[in-house]
């Protein structure tokens, strides 16, 4: 993840990702509680007010105050953050406060824009040396966003998700086991969407009813996104079905990036440039993933079950990019079929 | 009463239905211990780990009915590790080797592997009723084991278990001879079946009432079966898209015309709105519908097919319902007493599919309404009173806003008012779930007046102990209490050690309790197993950091009477 932040250092584009309006305020909610989008650093470290209006983490923050064990509590922090991260670094349990916000800074940032099909599970937490200052104020940036200026109920820094004023597209807070729903209802509404849209005339898409087990969920970058998401390998069954839905992921998030005013609304959705070719080598982008020898592999190449059970990660690689030597051994596969 | 013989003292137990008043008059004397353990029929083990199977065939030989469940609630959102436990085989092989009479087995979450059905397939001559939910560890050979050889069998009824799918041919393992099926249920089988076999199967077995198909089988099909089987009273639809060839489709709706006994409909696997319009004769009957598994169905198309719906009690949609679609359920279905509204689109924003509103409605269309179980984007407190004062009737309440701590929208409180009404008007409530921005006041009045409260779910609720402190002070019937990502702490937990006694179980997972909370509690109370579940991930911590003070990322206690159980896997401590 680190390397992502550095990517996103001195591009301004990053902060472009924020869809709506860049001058959050610190909004007076309820009792008096401030939210977190207070443009100085140190705010962060408030402790905040009361219930009502506060994003949950800051929620947390302030019953945080009136635990017993406020020592500890931090290490419950660290706890909760690892409980959203399907692949955490292996941190003490104790950690610095500014650390536990920093891990719900990138809960926060993952949402900003939401996507639709998969159920990212989360992110692993960075060591927070380098990308700090960026982090953070991306964390600012995240929580002043959804806050509604129209809807004065929306707390600001509603940033675990959905909320009225539907211009974002902010995404629930991808919590381990919640909303409390079975993993195959999750899959089911997951899947649902591209047969949703291919509704209009025409014969019907099968919807693969998947009875969902255990995720196997990989991360997957983008070339010129700083944030990566993940994805199940299990929710598809084949290669089609996976770029289908790598591109619909990645589609929303570039479009962010190029026009961000107007990325946020769905109905936008056919403007976006469908991001197609990714197993082919004829689009814009190419799908690669690393395998568990470390290779770097063009995606398509092997079995799916082969793929499934080799793959690591993936990235979205600008086809332009593919460089001879990093799929060096991709090539001569390629050559072989 | 002690002067009755026996036999009468037995024959007015037979009268007695409820587990609850059998367990009660077992306690009286010895004389009534005898009568009743002789005669009990029926035996509810809520709890696998509870007791041993050996002592439930001692006590009660003459068992024919077993209810068994295993893991905790929060199993089914994966917050328990797969290998945790809950293994059926002990159970069947006890019961092979001591009370080979037993006809009825029902298991929920628990792990069931090919070997149990096995055993129960030829240990257990009588056998009729196999009953499983959300189960896992089989595959289809088990279930041709059952098929192959329970003669008798009356019900397969499979709901929501993950099972490995290993070919169609199970089905056709029926024999020939089995003609005594009423009930079956492979809704949730992935795979391919035998159409041949399952349309032979239905023919030969003329009390057929309740058939739930999986998404494998073909409208087609569907029609031929529904030919075969002209008094089924709950239908569970195969793959009901528009890929199929017309005749198929218009067999299907002469089919559904001649239904005069349907009560409930279920599957609408990957529906088409297009083919809704073949169940229209049926809907004036029914009782029961399912459309929740039928994302493509919204809107009018939905709209259309519920003002058919006048006698519903019980709907199962998804919240692509909206609330104006839920407004013409309360116009509509008086007779309404259970509704769940599931998310369709769990990960995206997108625009409010049920809000508040579509609450309101049909708490004030819907009187009789008792059971519920809601997600939606957003909860007023305003809303939750108006529901309560329409709806007092609700034995189940489980209210599901899909942002964690969220509170009410228009006035920014959190929502301890909303539910605090609830808890108040309806007496009779026994299952409560809590989401949305909650403070300890809300287990304030959850404490003083949920008296008929046992199952509790908290997530991301409360400012402190005091708040669980409330719950285990004043819900004096509660039997069930999970907990997740909430700040309540080891004072909390050792406020009342003797009251888990009482309960069944207590789930706490992210929360604040420590290591050293949950020594104590194991120390001072040994009829509680304490069993705290460390994820593999954290390993290296707990060696870094073993002290006490670790605060424990999930704990289970459950009053047993069975000791530590033998069979826990690494990662959980039974302390």
């Amino acid at each position: 993840m680190e390397e992502d932040f550095r990517k996103g250092e001195g591009r301004p584009q990053l902060l472009d990702l924020i869809p709506n309006e860049r001058d959050w305020m610190v909004k007076d909610v309820g009792g008096g509680g401030k939210c977190f989008g207070v443009s100085e650093e140190k705010k962060l470290e408030l402790r905040l007010g009361l219930p009502g209006g506060e994003d949950w983490p800051a929620v947390k923050e302030k019953r945080e105050e009136h635990s017993i064990q406020s020592a500890l509590s931090l290490g419950h922090y660290s706890k909760v953050s690892k409980t959203i991260c399907t692949n955490p670094s292996p941190v003490g349990a104790k950690r610095g406060f500014l650390d536990t916000v920093e891990s719900k800074t990138e809960v926060f940032q993952q949402q900003q824009p939401g996507f639709l099909q998969l159920q990212a599970k989360g992110k692993e937490l960075s060591q927070k040396t380098n990308g700090r200052a960026e982090q953070q104020s991306l964390e600012k940036k995240a929580c002043g966003s959804p806050a509604a200026h129209g809807s004065a109920a929306a707390p600001c820094g509603d940033g675990a998700g959905a909320n009225n004023s539907s211009q974002t597209r902010t995404a629930p807070t991808p919590v381990v086991g919640w909303p409390p729903i079975r993993s195959f209802r999750r899959n089911l509404a997951s899947i649902s969407k591209p047969s949703l849209e291919s509704q209009n005339g025409g014969p019907e898409t099968a919807v693969k009813f998947e009875n969902g087990r255990k995720g196997l969920f990989v991360k997957i970058n983008m070339d010129g996104i700083p944030i990566g998401r993940k994805v199940d390998l299990k929710a598809y069954d084949s290669y089609e079905k996976l770029s289908l839905a790598v591109g619909e992921l990645f589609q929303g998030l570039l479009a962010a990036q190029r026009d961000p005013l107007t990325a946020g609304t769905q109905k936008n959705a056919e403007q976006k440039q469908a991001i197609t070719g990714l197993l082919d080598g004829s689009g814009e982008y190419t799908l690669v993933y690393e395998d568990d020898e470390g290779d770097r592999m063009l995606v398509g190449d092997v079995p799916w079950d082969m793929f499934v059970s080799t793959a690591k990660r993936l990235r979205v690689l600008k086809s332009s990019e593919l460089s001879a030597s990093s799929l060096g051994a991709v090539s001569r596969k390629r050559t072989a079929t | 009463m002690t002067y009755f013989p026996e036999e009468v003292v037995e024959h007015i137990f037979d009268f007695l239905s409820s587990h609850r008043d059998h367990n009660a008059v077992s306690t009286v004397c010895k004389a009534w211990y005898r009568v009743e353990r002789l005669s009990r029929r029926s035996v509810f083990v809520g709890n696998c780990y509870a007791v041993r199977p050996e002592r439930v065939v001692a006590r009660f030989p003459g068992v024919r009915s077993l209810s068994v469940k295993g893991k905790p609630h929060f199993a089914d959102f994966n917050l328990v590790p797969d290998d945790w436990g809950g293994f059926a085989l002990p159970w069947i092989e006890a019961f092979a080797r001591g009370s080979p009479g037993l006809e009825e087995l029902r298991l929920k979450r628990m792990v069931v592997s090919d070997e149990c059905l096995e055993l129960l397939a030829r240990f257990f001559p009588n056998f009729k009723v196999l009953v499983l939910i959300s189960c896992e560890g089989f595959s289809t050979d088990g279930l041709a084991a059952i098929a192959t050889h329970c003669r008798v069998l009356r019900e397969l009824d499979l709901q929501e278990n993950e099972v490995e799918d290993r070919g169609p041919r199970w089905l056709s393992c029926f024999p020939d001879s089995c003609t005594s099926l009423v009930s079956l249920n492979f809704a949730c089988l992935k795979g391919e079946v035998n159409a041949g076999a399952l349309e032979r199967l239905v023919a030969r077995c003329p009390n057929i009432r309740t058939l739930r198909l999986n998404c494998a089988v073909s409208v087609d099909s569907l029609s031929k079966i529904l030919a075969c089987a002209p008094h089924l009273v709950d239908l569970g639809t195969g793959s009901f898209t528009i890929d199929h060839p017309a005749e198929a489709y218009h067999r299907l709706i002469n089919n559904f015309t001649k239904y005069k006994s349907l009560k409930s409909l279920s599957g609408f696997w990957d529906a088409s709105p297009r083919c809704l319009p073949a169940v229209y004769p049926i809907c004036g009957n029914l009782t029961g519908l399912n459309l929740s598994y039928a994302p493509a169905i919204q809107g009018a198309d939905l709209i259309k097919l519920i003002r058919l719906c006048l006698k519903l009690q019980r709907l199962w949609v998804l919240d692509c319902i909206g609330d104006k679609g839920l407004a013409v359920v309360a116009s509509t279905c008086k007779e309404l007493q259970e509704l769940r509204v599931f998310p369709s689109d769990v990960c995206g924003a997108g625009t409010a599919a049920v809000t508040e509103e579509g609450l309101v409605a049909i708490s004030s269309g819907c009187p009789k309404l008792n059971s519920l179980l809601y997600f939606c984007h957003q909860m007023t407190n305003a809303a939750l009173v108006t529901v309560a004062k329409n709806c007092p009737y609700f034995t189940r309440f489980r209210l599901c806003i899909l942002d964690p701590g969220k509170p009410d929208p228009v006035t920014n409180q959190p929502l301890d008012e909303g539910f605090g009404a609830i808890v108040q008007s309806c007496k009779d409530l026994r299952r409560l779930s809590l989401s949305g921005l909650l403070t300890d006041q809300v287990f304030l009045y959850i404490g003083m007046y949920a008296e008929r409260l046992e199952m509790l779910s908290i997530a991301f609720a409360g400012d402190s102990d005091k708040g669980m402190v409330y719950v285990l002070n004043g819900c004096k019937n509660l039997r069930k209490l999970e907990i997740r990502d909430s700040p309540f702490g080891d004072a909390a937990l050792l406020e009342d050690v003797g009251k888990y006694e009482t309960m069944r179980s207590l789930w706490m997972s992210s929360c604040y309790v420590t290591l050293k909370g949950c020594k104590t509690l194991a120390a001072k109370m040994p009829r509680l197993n304490v069993e705290v579940i460390n994820e593999r991930d954290e390993s290296n911590e707990m060696e870094e950091n073993p002290s006490d003070l670790r605060i424990v990322e999930k704990m289970y206690v459950y009053r047993t009477v069975a000791g530590p159980r033998n069979d826990a896997p690494d990662f959980v401590w039974m302390l």
